[in-house]
């Protein structure tokens, strides 16, 4: 019996569901989400009343098509579907999962793992207090609950969510003091020309979206302080693209610098993985259908940064790699259809990361006492203060400073980390090493793993 | 407005607000929020944070709202700490910003 695990209920993970369905095969879904379609499409609770061309603004259609693609998949029993469950490691076939009933196992031989993105984050001097959180968190919080993180917020950093986030938050009544990138100009003109190239469309309302802002948004800005009382943010010092200092008042702060892959469970599982300079991160190795080992295999921003679209696409390829391996007959016309669809978003994507680049220079500028790891309160100094010990590797210095070691396992501070370290050691970031993924991926109770049921279906 | 103090709360509601109110405590404060919030949101749309920070002065409020940063988790009464972003507020819960008497290293 086959058993193939798809881990991640998102554009990819419904795409490649519903194609390993469609071949005769009964996948079974592993999703942190209540409800399918990732953070892009990420539904509200049930009883929430905004229309999908609200929440989705011109992606509604698409969000639409997966949401029923799933549902339907769902409701006829078609996929065996665990929904707010996550993967804490992978062993041997099994995927140890937390979901409502507690810690269980799941056989796999065929894994396709589409586990997304979270926001790049870089630190900011002063990031550290109540009320600064991730792009996407602003964007969730909106899309998700209705409702803004704050009275009258900043949003800095680079990307296309900051435009995007700006515009929808604008556009919900938010009071939106300032959106900062801190991509320049000439990085943002070169990039949007490839990206033009690729996506002409995608671009053109990438622009429109940009225009909306007027005078709110400031490209070329570098980050200086947020400042703060005693319940948060007030307001966040910046310089402009000439250099003068900026002062903006708020009391919410929304930082992310593009995306950074999600890519733990596919280090468990065995992927390779190399530095790329486009995207400044380790992305896992694969080829082009997200094929990475025997029965292994990516989809989505976890494999590379595309987007939803470039998602949609990446889950399909994913699971026809997967049935070819099985040997079941593939449509391979089709197949060649979206390897050239996704080259194209691979071109657009390339475009993106050239637009808005990750701030080397301004993380490689941070301030001593600057708070590289939120989650324990570590600053730049004492990182730079572990290297005479540890040496120019991402691991020991993450054993001797304990940055990368917190409650998110780096999520949120390993790139800003191999930078600082990489500034301290003259050397480039990729010589830093990668941090090693360590199970379990969430925190879960030694009650929980205690009282684990193992099923065998 | 229902389910929320906009002169103490963090998050500010913008839209789904014809939904009905659950009852909750938070430090012992009898609160409301709205039918499908995540308990981030319900404990947000009245206080200014959720909780101080274990590694320094700072206070807390979530960061990622998708589950992957942990900076969110809050205590009950009685029962396990819940990861507030993802955790849907019910009727009757009683949440803490400290860890409640008795949890295993708690402060005395």
């Amino acid at each position: 019996m086959t058993h193939v695990l798809i881990v991640g209920a998102g554009p990819a993970g419904i795409r490649a569901a519903e194609t390993l369905v469609a071949a005769g095969l009964c996948p079974t879904v592993v999703d942190e989400g209540s409800r399918a379609g990732g953070q892009i499409y990420r539904r509200p609770p049930e009883g929430f009343a905004r229309p999908p061309r609200t929440l989705y603004g011109s992606e509604a259609d698409k969000a639409t098509r997966l949401h029923d693609v799933f549902d339907g998949l769902v409701r006829d029993r078609r996929i065996a579907y665990h929904p707010e469950t996550s993967v804490l490691g992978l062993h041997d076939g099994l995927a140890q999962v937390l979901g409502p009933a507690g810690v269980t196992s799941l056989p796999y031989d065929h894994l396709i793992i589409a586990t997304g993105a979270t926001d790049r984050l870089a630190p900011v001097p002063g990031w550290q207090v109540a009320g600064v959180y991730s792009l996407g968190a602003a964007q969730i919080a909106l899309k998700a609950q209705g409702v803004a993180l704050g009275r009258r917020l900043v949003l800095a950093g680079s990307g296309p969510l900051l435009t995007l986030v700006a515009a929808q938050l604008l556009d919900a009544g938010a009071e939106v003091a300032a959106v900062l990138d801190t991509a320049p100009w000439h990085a943002q003109l070169w990039g949007g020309m490839r990206m033009a190239l690729a996506r002409p469309f995608v671009t053109l309302r990438g622009l429109r979206l940009r225009a909306r802002l007027g005078s709110h948004y400031r490209a070329g800005v570098t980050l200086t302080a947020i400042e703060s009382d005693g319940t948060g943010p007030n307001a966040i010092i910046w310089r402009d693209a000439r250099g003068r200092v900026q002062r903006t008042e708020c009391d919410t702060v929304a930082l992310g610098w593009h995306l950074r892959a999600e890519t733990v469970l596919a280090d468990l599982a065995g992927a390779r993985f190399a530095w790329s300079d486009t995207w400044a991160q380790w992305l896992p190795e694969t080829d082009e259908t997200g094929r990475a080992g025997a029965g292994l295999y990516l989809a989505g921003d976890g494999m590379s940064l595309r987007g939803a679209d470039g998602a949609e696409i990446g889950g399909r390829l994913a699971a026809r790699a997967c049935l070819a391996d099985l040997g079941y007959p593939t449509d391979t016309v089709a197949q060649r259809h979206d390897l050239r669809r996704a080259r194209r978003m691979h071109r657009f994507a390339k475009g993106v990361a050239k637009a808005f680049p990750w701030p080397s220079h301004m993380v490689r500028a941070l301030p001593d006492d600057t708070v590289l790891c939120r989650c324990e309160g570590i600053t730049a100094s004492e990182l730079r203060a572990a290297l005479h010990m540890s040496g120019c590797e991402a691991n020991r210095a993450k054993s001797l400073s304990r940055v990368g070691m917190g409650r998110c396992q780096g999520r949120y501070c390993q790139a800003a980390g191999s930078e600082v370290m990489a500034a301290a050691c003259g050397a480039h970031p990729a010589q830093m090493g990668r941090l090693r993924a360590q199970p379990p991926t969430r925190p879960v109770t030694l009650a929980a793993l205690a009282a684990r049921t193992d099923t065998q279906d | 407005m229902r389910g929320n103090d906009p002169r103490t709360g963090r998050v500010q509601r913008l839209a789904e607000l014809g939904r009905a109110n659950l009852a909750f405590e938070f430090d012992g404060r009898a609160v409301s929020g709205l039918a499908g919030d995540t308990v981030l949101t319900a404990v947000l749309a009245t206080f200014p944070d959720l909780r101080a920070a274990e590694f320094g002065p700072e206070r807390r409020a979530g960061f990622c709202l998708m589950g992957a940063c942990q900076d969110c988790w809050l205590w009950q009464e009685d029962g396990p700490r819940v990861r507030a972003c993802s955790t849907p507020l019910r009727t009757g819960m009683r949440l803490r910003s400290t860890p409640p008497d008795g949890w295993p290293g708690a402060l005395q």
